[in-house]
Formats: structure tokens, C-alpha cells, sequence
């Protein structure tokens, strides 16, 4: 490209502005004033940035800076939105609270609050023993299979959640009371032991298959009366199933030994002096959704 | 500062420029350009399109609270914003083509700011009349009643243009016709007002008074274009050879000493950028060929060979001064940098219309819960649950079927639904809680983990898709 345009010399005419007086490779620059009008803009960003530092909070002080005349705040600004996003959710938590509990399941646009809205009150305020998944630990039920102590049905949750059990807050907490049967001495080491054997034949566990014939004697006598003649458990008295493939504590022969010598007493906070009515139906539906609703 | 009278001033006021009315080939290509332009801007969201009962029945509209962009028969998800992405590289890449074989083409014929300036000038010729009218008026210093009319006139028509704009915009934002009545009655939405006054404003002012300032202090565009031309790009120069001397043409004269220029000044009264173009390639230079025009119109009455002023490439330049032929337009087209650029183009834009055809109007994403990856029941079944999102584009509700496919002793059943149906509301998407169960001492309850694959089937129009995941048993 010898030859081409690219590469003429940059002409100079007359009435051109000046040059800096730089020169790269035969590429001079220009020295052209800069529009007036920036100096304007310039200008304006200036009275702007002033008055904004007047209207907003702005300068740094000793301990704190200065407010602005417009009040405004972030901490305000946050307090707003939440105040709004109640007030938008208030229509539906007043739905929520006045609709049948057995109902709620089957409104789509309600469960769909409530699922999302308990989800959360979940997670602040029953993950902590329950786990962050619903799925337990030992002494915490597992809330996502089909096995209840004191029943799967929203009716059921809701009182659960409301009152707890075997606190002392709450006069309606859920009670009941298994007997120390073997620090109590209400049995002795062979029958505790006999009785353990013939639990864990009824669920199809490994057992002493000796044991089970006088173990189901001691259970006849002492356990049934909660635990059902078949151990299928007593719901109404938060008496577990005895004979599915679920346990609170453990299944094995120590756990289960432990339990029935020193017996357990789990306890559970009533939550409707610390909940509204909505977030505890809120977060019954969640529960009852998990998979094990009844 | 010894010298002030030599010093350059920092900061110039900006020199008026009141480009003089010009007919030509040019002028009238730019004329089209601004009525299709304009006419595709101010009457697209007016456009109607039937896409049933559930769905907006506007062909152009971007509903930004539903998260949907309408384009005809193409309705864009978030998810598949890659449309708009790829449509941006191609806009990118239309313009590296067009700037390499055309030079400032964009800038001289279809970008807005030329458009809606050109636009404003029609109108204060109009009523203001033509240059030397203008001229006259904006050096009468003082503000007479006509003076005073003519110039509130002027602004009012600025200002319904600028509404117009304003308002052409927001109506691609929302279903027009209600958003006309509610603009009209009050109703509308704080934030269609405000776009519509800021919309006014600019347009008002960069095309009423910023004019070619956006082009030379605010736009990027002219600086990077330079980097995209080279000898072959088509751009408007003055042949000075043919030209100069210029002069007068008087018949006592030498007039055979000069050349073809007779100094009318017409290529710079025209010119809405107010330059000189026989001074050569300049910054300002948007290309819009009126001078072009101008010059031919003035050579045709001389008498002379029309050209004088011409799009021409910097090769045939350097060509034309050696005495050689100019080449074909097409050579300096057709090379192979604006080739490449075409390729690119059309890859993508192929890329986007295959795109557009394999993409699936029912598709699921599968989730799997993995706090806890698995839940025993009371028979001592082990159960995984699945966070499936079920998509349904159609415009009406559809019932999915979910099965599973893998293991026969796996079985799936739906949290809140009896069987294995779900159904999806028209255009929107669904989560459904999916469990999948295998009795106890089975083989995938006794396992670490097997494989499976959830299926969902519109059953009234066999439409599926699937995923594949996995099922956690206890192992060992």
C-alpha cells in the first residue's frame, strides 16, 4: 500500500486550528478547543453534587454523618420495603387464617403462599432440630416419611406446632410419660432384656429368639397399654409404632435397651406465643407437604 | 501565556449550522430510509397477533413483569436470552460490515440521532424556511412577535415529535391500546410517564439543539469505526484534482486555468454537519451524501461531468491521481475482510435459526433433594424426592404425565396429586414435588445409587421430553 491514501501526509489548511506540536509517525494532533457546552455540564454536575450532598446523607461527622433533609436512610429505606410486603401479603395471611386447615392443601394459590412463606419459618425456627431438610436426627422425628408420633394430618401439625410437647409453657402441650422401667425398677435386668428381643421380633429385626416367648409376657403387662397389644403404638398418647422399620432413637438392641431402662422424654416449644396464627399454618402446610401428610 | 492572541481558547461556543434543502438520488434514499425507519418505530406496537385467549395479543412486546418477549410467532424466555445476545452480535457484526465496505453508512443514513435530526429539520424548514431564511432569522438580535412565533412554533412541533418518540416507546413495553387509554385518562403507570418526559426531553434536545454534537463529542461509534476502514471503504471525498483551482466562472477569465469547482459553497451550505468536504476526510464526516447531491445538481447546470464530490475509496483516489481507472464498486466490496464478516454474520444468524426450531415448546428440569438423600418409610421403603420443574410454552394449560424409567422396582407417585398427572398452566412453568419409591431389600433400595429417567408426556399431543438422574439407596 505504497501507493494509497493511507499514507499521505496529513495536510494543514488554512484556518485549521493549531496543533499541540506532538508528532507520531507523521500523525500530528490537534489542538481544538473542547465544546462550551461541557463546561456547562461541568458546571451543572457541580450545583447538582452540592445540592444532592444537602438532600442526602452525605458528609462524615465525629460519630455519625449528616442526615440530608430528605430524611432519608437505608435502614428506612429497608424498613419501608418489608412494611410494604406486608401489608402486600396481609389479604392472603388473613385467608390463611380464617380458611379450614383440611382446606388449605387443596387451594393452589393459598398452599402455594403458605408452602413458601412456612418454608421459611422453617428454616429460622425449627431447622435447629429438625435439620435444614425436614429429615431429623436422633430424638428429632423425621418429618418426611409416613410415620407420625401424634399424627400426620394438618389438624394434628397445627396443634403440635402450636403447643408443643411436654413443655412447660404451654397448659395444651401434647404429654405423655414413658416409665424408667429399669431405673424405676418397675422390671428387672432379665425382663428388660426379654422384653427389648420380643420389640425388635416385631419389626423383623435380628433377635434372641430365646428371650421373645417371656419378652412378649412383660410387654403384654407393662407396654401394651400404650404401645398396643400388636405395638402398633397409640397416637393419641404419642405412643411410637413399634413394629415398622422407623425409629426415634434406634432400632438396635443397646438403644432400644437404653430406652426402655431410662425411658424418653422429648420435649418440644409451643410456638403460638412466638408465631402468628399464619406463619404456624404456614408452616404446618410445609410440614404436611414433605411427603408424609396424611 | 506571553502570546495570548496565538493561544487557542479552551472552549468554543458551537457554530450554528443551517444546512441548506437539496434533491438528488441521495436525498430521496435517505427520505425512504426515514419513512420505513419511522414507520417500523412509531406503528409496530400497534400490531396485533392472536396467540389465544391466555397470552397477549401484541406481535412486538417485551413484558418485562412476566418476564416474556413477543416477537410474531417467537416468544422469548429468560432462559433463552441467547436470542437477544446473538442478535446483538449480529447487529455488531452487520455494522463492522457495513462500516468496512461502506464507511459511515449507519451513521449517514439510519442511526436515530440522523433520523430524528433530520426529521426536526424538515420541520424548522417548514416554518422557518429554507437557510438564508434561517439564517436571517438567527441573526435578527431582536425578538419581534414573528420572530417569537416562528420559534415557539417550531418547538411546540419539536416537542410533539419528542412525545411521540416518548411515547412510540413505552408502548413496547405494554399492550398498547390500553396503555394509550390509560396514558391518556391518567392511569398509567408513574414509570411510563417518567420514560415518556425523559424520552421528550432527549429527543427534543439532541435533535432540536445537539444535533451533530452528539456525533462528534458523545458518540463512540465514528472512533471506533476508523479501526473497521481501510483503502477499499467506500467513503464521500472531492476530487481536488479535477477541481482545484476553484474558482468562479467568469468569462473574462482564463476559465480553462481552472478547474471544475466554481466555489458555490452548495456542498457546504447542505451539509448538517457543517464542514468542508474538499478539505478531505474529516472526523465530522458522517457520509450522508448530500453534498453529493449538491455538487451533481450544480455540475449538471455548468455543465460539467457530475462526481465532482462522490463516493469514492481512498485506492481509486491515489488510482485516479496517477491517471488510472478507478475499479468497480464490487471489487472494493467484495474482498475478503467484508467476506469474513459476512460469514460470521450468518453463522450466527443460522446458529439462531436452528436454534429456534430444535428448542422445545415442553421441557422439565430435574432436581434432585439431597437433604436427605433418601427417607425411610414405616414398611422399611427407601424413597428419593425430586424437585421437577415442569414447562409448558403452549398457549393453554396441558396435563403432563411423569413416569420413570429404569429399575421395575421403582415407583413414582406425586406429592398432592393422586396419580402420576400434572397439569401445567398455559405458558409458565410448574414445580412439582416427585417421589420415587423402592420397597425394601431391593435391588436399587440396596444400593449405593442406580440410574433412571424421569419422562413427562403430553398424552393429548405426544409431546416429551426427559432427564436422566439417579436413585440413592441405603447401600451398605
Amino acid at each position: 500500500m505504497s501507493d494509497t491514501g493511507m499514507n499521505k501526509k496529513v495536510q494543514i489548511h488554512e484556518g485549521d486550528p493549531n496543533t499541540t506540536g506532538h508528532e507520531w509517525d507523521g500523525i500530528m494532533e490537534f489542538d481544538n478547543p473542547m465544546p462550551r457546552w461541557w463546561l456547562w455540564i461541568f458546571y451543572a454536575t457541580i450545583v447538582w453534587g452540592i445540592g444532592y450532598s444537602i438532600a442526602y446523607p452525605a458528609w462524615p461527622l465525629v460519630s455519625e454523618a449528616t442526615n440530608g433533609l430528605l430524611g432519608w436512610s437505608s435502614r428506612g429505606k429497608v424498613q419501608a420495603e418489608i412494611a410494604m410486603v406486608e401489608a402486600a401479603n396481609a389479604p392472603v395471611n388473613a385467608k390463611l387464617e380464617q380458611l379450614e386447615l383440611d382446606r388449605i392443601p387443596s387451594d393452589p394459590e393459598l398452599s402455594g403462599y403458605a408452602v413458601s412463606a412456612g418454608s421459611a419459618v422453617f428454616k429460622t425456627w425449627c431447622a435447629q432440630c429438625h435439620g435444614s431438610g425436614a429429615a431429623g436426627a436422633k430424638g428429632y422425628p423425621n418429618l418426611l416419611d409416613d410415620d407420625w408420633l401424634w399424627g400426620g394430618t394438618m389438624e394434628d401439625i397445627h396443634t403440635t406446632i402450636s403447643y408443643g410437647i411436654r413443655n412447660e409453657e404451654s397448659d395444651d402441650a401434647r404429654y405423655s410419660a414413658m416409665p424408667a422401667f429399669g431405673r424405676d425398677e418397675l422390671l428387672g435386668k432379665e425382663e428388660v432384656s426379654q422384653v427389648v428381643n420380643y420389640v425388635m421380633s416385631l419389626s423383623g429385626e435380628p433377635q434372641d429368639a430365646s428371650q421373645v416367648a417371656a419378652g412378649a409376657v412383660v410387654y403384654a403387662d407393662n407396654c401394651a397399654s400404650c404401645h398396643a397389644e400388636d405395638g402398633s403404638g397409640d397416637r393419641t398418647q404419642g405412643a411410637p409404632n413399634l413394629r415398622d422399620a422407623i425409629w426415634l432413637y434406634g432400632g438396635d438392641y443397646e438403644t432400644l435397651h437404653e430406652t426402655v431402662w431410662n425411658a424418653r422424654y422429648g420435649v418440644m416449644p409451643n410456638w403460638d406465643t412466638r408465631l402468628s396464627e399464619a406463619e404456624i399454618r404456614a408452616v404446618s402446610a410445609y410440614v404436611h407437604q414433605l411427603g408424609g401428610g396424611e | 501565556m506571553s502570546d495570548s492572541s496565538q493561544a487557542p481558547s479552551l472552549y468554543a461556543a458551537r457554530e450554528p449550522i443551517f444546512p441548506r434543502r437539496v434533491s438528488g438520488k441521495f436525498r430521496t434514499l435517505k427520505w425512504v430510509i426515514m419513512a420505513v425507519t419511522l414507520g417500523i418505530y412509531y406503528l409496530v406496537p400497534w400490531i396485533r397477533w392472536d396467540r389465544g385467549p391466555e397470552l397477549p395479543d401484541q406481535a412486538v412486546l417485551l413484558d418485562l413483569a412476566g418476564r416474556r418477549f413477543y416477537f410474531f410467532w417467537i416468544e422469548i424466555w429468560p432462559h433463552e436470552f441467547y436470542f437477544v445476545a446473538g442478535l446483538l452480535i449480529m447487529a455488531g457484526l452487520g455494522l463492522f460490515l457495513f462500516t468496512s465496505a461502506l464507511g459511515r453508512v449507519w451513521c449517514g443514513y439510519a442511526c436515530p440521532q440522523t433520523v430524528w435530526t433530520d426529521l426536526f429539520i424538515l420541520v424548522e424548514r417548514w416554518i422557518e424556511g429554507d437557510r438564508n431564511a434561517r439564517l436571517r432569522l438567527h441573526r435578527q438580535t431582536k425578538w419581534d412577535f414573528r420572530k417569537a412565533r416562528l420559534r415557539m412554533t417550531k418547538w411546540v412541533a419539536w416537542l410533539l415529535i419528542g412525545l411521540a418518540t416518548g411515547g412510540a416507546w413505552v408502548f413496547y413495553f405494554a399492550d398498547a391500546p390500553t396503555l394509550a387509554r390509560d396514558l391518556v385518562t391518567g392511569q398509567a403507570h408513574p414509570v411510563a410517564y417518567t420514560t415518556m418526559a425523559i424520552l421528550t426531553f432527549t429527543t427534543f434536545f439532541f435533535g432540536g439543539f445537539a444535533r451533530e454534537q452528539i456525533c462528534i463529542y458523545a458518540c463512540p461509534w465514528p472512533r471506533i469505526q476508523a479501526a473497521m476502514m481501510d483503502e477499499d471503504t467506500l467513503t464521500v471525498g472531492y476530487r481536488d484534482w479535477r477541481g482545484e483551482p476553484r474558482g468562479k466562472h467568469r468569462k473574462s477569465v482564463e476559465a480553462e486555468a481552472l478547474g471544475d469547482c466554481i466555489d458555490c459553497m452548495a456542498c457546504v451550505n447542505v451539509c448538517p454537519m457543517g464542514i468542508d468536504i474538499r478539505k478531505g476526510q474529516q472526523m465530522e464526516c458522517i457520509t450522508c451524501a448530500l453534498c453529493i447531491d449538491a455538487c451533481d445538481d450544480i455540475m449538471a447546470k455548468v455543465g460539467k461531468p457530475r462526481g465532482l464530490i462522490d463516493y469514492m475509496a481512498l485506492s481509486d483516489e491515489a488510482n485516479e491521481r496517477a491517471g488510472k481507472p478507478p475499479r468497480p464498486v464490487w471489487q472494493h466490496v467484495l474482498r475478503p475482510r467484508t467476506l469474513l464478516y459476512t460469514l460470521l454474520w450468518g453463522g450466527v444468524g443460522l446458529g439462531l435459526v436452528f436454534m429456534l426450531f430444535i428448542r422445545a415448546d415442553i421441557s422439565m428440569t430435574v432436581a434432585p433433594v439431597r437433604n436427605p438423600t433418601f427417607v425411610t418409610l414405616s414398611d422399611g421403603t427407601i424413597r428419593n424426592t425430586y424437585d421437577v420443574r415442569l414447562l409448558n410454552k403452549h398457549g393453554e394449560a396441558r396435563a403432563f404425565e411423569i413416569s420413570v424409567v429404569g429399575d421395575p422396582a421403582l415407583s413414582i407417585s406425586l406429592e398432592g396429586e393422586e396419580g402420576a398427572m400434572v397439569t401445567v398452566p398455559a405458558d409458565t412453568t410448574t414445580l412439582q414435588r416427585v417421589y420415587i419409591a423402592a420397597p425394601a431389600g431391593s435391588v436399587p433400595a440396596m444400593a449405593d445409587n442406580s440410574d433412571l429417567r424421569l419422562w413427562v408426556e403430553d398424552l393429548t399431543s405426544g409431546e416429551r421430553a426427559s432427564r436422566d438422574t439417579t436413585f440413592n439407596g441405603q447401600g451398605h
